[in-house]
C-alpha cells in the first residue's frame, strides 16, 4: 500500500527528538512517524510507498529520519519536492526519492515503478506518471550508497560525483 | 559576468571560478558534527577512513542534550568520546555548536560544513556555512571536502530603523511570512540593506539561523566593521577581506522589506511562517504555561540585556515556568558579571547551563498536553518540545520577556523603556 501525506512533512514528525538515543536502525524504524501517524511502523510492508506534498523532510538535519524510512524497507518515497538536506542524506543513504506530482496517488492505488524508464505506473487508475530522479541519486542508489560506492572506489572517487 | 559573494567564496575552496549550477567539490576549513549527528558520523566514517583530515579542523560539541539527561545518550555520547580521544579531538562543552563557532572559529570567507540544520547560522560573521547530515560530516571528517552544487543566491535587501520593541527577530519572521517554508530551499539568502548594516553581529545572527526554516542552504551578510568589531570584542583580531557581491552578480530574486513600521512578531503553530503580529494573538488572551528564552536563535548577551530591562522592577507571573539558557559560557559569564543571573533567579527564573535546552525537547522543559510555550528559538513544529498537543509560539526575547510577566502572550512595546 502507500502511505499518504502532505506538505512540510519534517523530520522531527518522521523521527522526533527524543527517539534519537540509538545508532541501531532497526529501532529506528521502530520510531518512524511514531507519533504522527503510529500505526505506520508496525503495519509497513516492505515495497510500499510513502507519498507526499511539497517540502518533504524539512527542518533538523537528522539522518535518523531517512534511516528510518529506509530500514522500513519501503520502496521509495514520492513527493513533489524535498528539503535539501534530507535529500542530500537520502542521496548518500541510497534512499529512493523521486519527484512527480502526487495529487493523483490514494493510499489503496498499486503501484509499480520503473526506475529504468523513470516512470510509475499506477494500476488502479490504469495512468501512467513520470517521476524525475536525480542522475546521483540514482547512481548513488545502485552503488548501495555513498559509503558503499566510496569503499568500493576509495576515497578519491569522491571526484567523480561530478561526473554522475 | 559578476560573482555573488557565495560564489566567490565556493571559488575561492575549490580553485576556480564557479557560478550558480557547478558542480564543485569544494575544501573545508571547519567540520562540526555535535553530540547527536556525531553519533551517527561515526560508523561510516571507519567505513571509509581511521584518521581524520585534520583534528584542528573538526569541531565536537556537545549541546543537544549535555550534561546528559539518559543512559541511552550517556552511551552516544561515550562512543563520540572515545573517537575523539582517538583522534585527538578535544570536546566542546561550551554551548550551542552554532553561537561558539561564530564566537571563536568561523572566520569571514570560509566555508564551514556542519551536521545540523541551523548551521546557516555562522553566516552573520560573513562566511559560507552549510548544514549536512552525518554521513556527509563523516566524509569530511576524512576528507576535508565536501561536494555542492553551487547555488542561486536570494538578495533580502532592509531599510528603515526598526521602531522600539521590534528586532531582528522580528525582521526575519517576517521575512519567513513572505518566503515561505521552503521559499529558500537550496538558495543562500544573502541579507544586506541599511538596517543590515546597522545590525551588530549578534542580531545578524538571527536572521541568519531562522533562514535554515526557509530551506536555505545557507545564509550570509557581508563581513564589514560590525563583523570586524565582533572578532575583537571575541579577542580576535583577524584581518579579512571585504568580500560582497559584485555590481553585476546576478540574484535569483531580490526582496525589499521595509522595516520602519514593523510591529512585534510571533510565528503560530504548526508552522514557521504562520506569522502574525503579536497583538493579534494577544487579543486572543492565549495563556501561557512555559516561557524559554534561549536556543542558538536569541539568547545572546545582547537578548539578555533585552529581558533585563524589561524585567527589572516587575515580577514574573506567579505559577509560570520561565526558562533561561544562555547560548553560551561566554555569554552565562556575562550575565553572571552583569548581574542579570542574580536577578533572574531572584525572580523565580530558571537559569539553565548552556546549551540547546528544551528547544529540540530532549531535556530541560518537556512540553504536556496542551501546555502552551513561548519561546525565543526557531521550531514551532507539531511534537518539537515534548507533546505532539502542546503549542509553541516563536518570538524575540522581548516578546517571551513580555509574556513571562503577564501569563499570556503580550506585546513588548508597552514594557520596552
Amino acid at each position: 500500500m502507500n502511505w499518504k501525506f502532505g506538505d512540510n512533512i519534517n523530520t522531527d514528525l518522521i523521527t522526533p527528538g527524543r527517539y534519537n538515543i540509538t545508532t541501531d536502525p532497526r529501532e529506528l524504524a521502530k520510531a518512524c512517524f511514531i507519533e504522527y501517524r503510529p500505526e505506520f511502523s508496525k503495519q509497513v510492508k516492505a515495497g510500499d510507498f510513502v507519498i507526499a506534498g511539497e517540502n518533504f523532510g524539512c527542518g533538523s538535519s537528522r539522518e535518523t529520519a531517512p534511516v528510518s524510512l529506509k530500514h522500513s524497507n519501503i520502496r521509495a518515497v514520492i513527493a513533489k519536492s524535498y528539503a535539501r538536506i534530507f535529500f542530500r542524506n537520502a542521496i548518500n543513504l541510497g534512499l529512493l526519492c523521486m519527484i512527480a506530482d502526487t495529487d493523483g496517488i490514494d493510499e489503496s492505488d498499486e503501484l509499480e515503478l520503473d526506475v529504468a524508464a523513470q516512470v510509475l505506473r499506477n494500476r488502479t487508475k490504469g495512468i501512467e506518471i513520470s517521476i524525475k530522479i536525480p542522475s546521483m541519486m540514482l547512481r548513488l542508489y545502485q552503488e548501495g550508497g555513498i559509503i558503499p560506492y566510496l569503499k568500493k572506489h576509495g576515497l578519491s572517487a569522491l571526484t567523480d560525483l561530478e561526473k554522475f | 559576468m559578476g560573482q555573488t559573494l557565495a560564489e566567490k567564496i565556493f571559488s575561492r575552496h575549490c580553485g576556480k571560478t564557479v557560478h550558480a549550477g557547478d558542480f564543485i567539490l569544494a575544501d573545508l576549513d571547519l567540520v562540526m558534527a555535535h553530540d547527536t549527528t556525531c553519533a551517527w558520523a561515526l560508523e561510516p566514517f571507519y567505513q571509509i577512513a581511521t584518521k581524520v583530515f585534520d583534528p584542528k579542523k573538526i569541531f565536537i560539541p556537545f549541546d543537544h542534550a549535555f550534561p546528559s539527561p539518559n543512559v541511552a545518550m550517556s552511551k552516544l555520547q561515550a562512543e563520540i568520546r572515545k573517537f575523539a580521544e582517538e583522534q585527538g579531538i578535544p570536546i566542546s562543552f561550551e554551548g550551542v555548536c552554532h553561537q561558539v563557532m561564530s564566537e571563536r572559529l568561523i572566520n569571514p570567507g570560509d566555508l564551514v560544513l556542519g551536521a545540523d540544520s541551523h548551521s546557516p547560522t555562522g553566516g552573520g560573521v560573513g562566511a559560507l556555512t552549510i548544514g549536512v547530515g552525518s554521513t556527509d560530516a563523516a566524509i569530511a571528517m576524512a576528507t576535508g571536502k565536501a561536494w555542492f552544487r553551487v547555488p542561486e543566491t536570494i538578495r533580502i535587501d532592509i531599510t528603515g530603523q526598526l521602531p522600539r520593541g521590534s528586532y531582528s527577530k522580528d525582521v526575519v519572521l517576517a521575512v519567513a511570512r513572505e518566503m515561505g517554508a521552503d521559499g529558500a530551499n537550496y538558495r543562500v539568502i544573502e541579507y544586506g540593506g541599511e538596517t543590515v548594516e546597522q545590525f551588530n553581529v549578534p542580531a545578524r545572527l538571527t536572521l541568519t539561523n531562522m533562514s535554515a526554516e526557509m530551506g536555505a542552504k545557507a545564509a550570509i551578510v557581508a563581513p564589514d566593521q560590525q563583523t570586524s568589531a565582533y572578532l575583537q570584542e571575541n579577542d580576535r583580531l583577524i584581518a579579512f577581506d571585504a568580500l560582497r557581491s559584485d555590481a553585476d552578480a546576478r540574484f535569483e530574486r531580490v526582496l525589499r522589506f521595509d522595516v520602519s513600521n514593523l510591529k512585534p512578531m510571533i510565528a503560530c503553530p504548526p508552522d514557521i511562517d504562520n506569522d502574525v503580529p503579536v497583538e493579534e494573538v494577544q487579543a486572543e488572551k492565549v495563556v501561557v504555561d512555559q516561557v524559554f528564552i534561549g536556543s542558538c536563535t536569541n539568547c545572546r548577551i545582547d537578548d539578555l540585556e533585552v529581558v533585563y530591562r524589561m524585567w527589572k522592577g516587575r515580577r514574573l507571573k506567579e505559577g509560570l515556568r520561565v526558562i533561561v539558557t544562555p547560548a553560551s559560557r561566554k555569554v552565562y559569564l556575562q550575565a553572571l558579571q552583569r548581574g542579570y543571573v542574580e536577578e533572574f533567579m531572584k525572580m523565580g527564573a530558571v537559569v539553565s547551563s548552556p546549551g540547546c535546552g528544551p528547544c529540540l525537547g530532549r531535556a530541560g522543559g518537556v512540553l504536556y498536553d496542551n501546555e502552551v510555550c513561548v519561546s525565543t528559538s526557531n521550531r514551532n513544529f507539531e511534537g518539537r518540545m515534548g507533546s505532539p498537543k502542546a503549542r509553541i509560539f516563536l518570538a524575540s526575547p522581548a516578546t517571551a520577556a513580555a509574556s513571562a510577566l503577564t501569563g499570556y502572550i503580550t506585546d513588548p512595546r508597552p514594557f520596552v523603556n
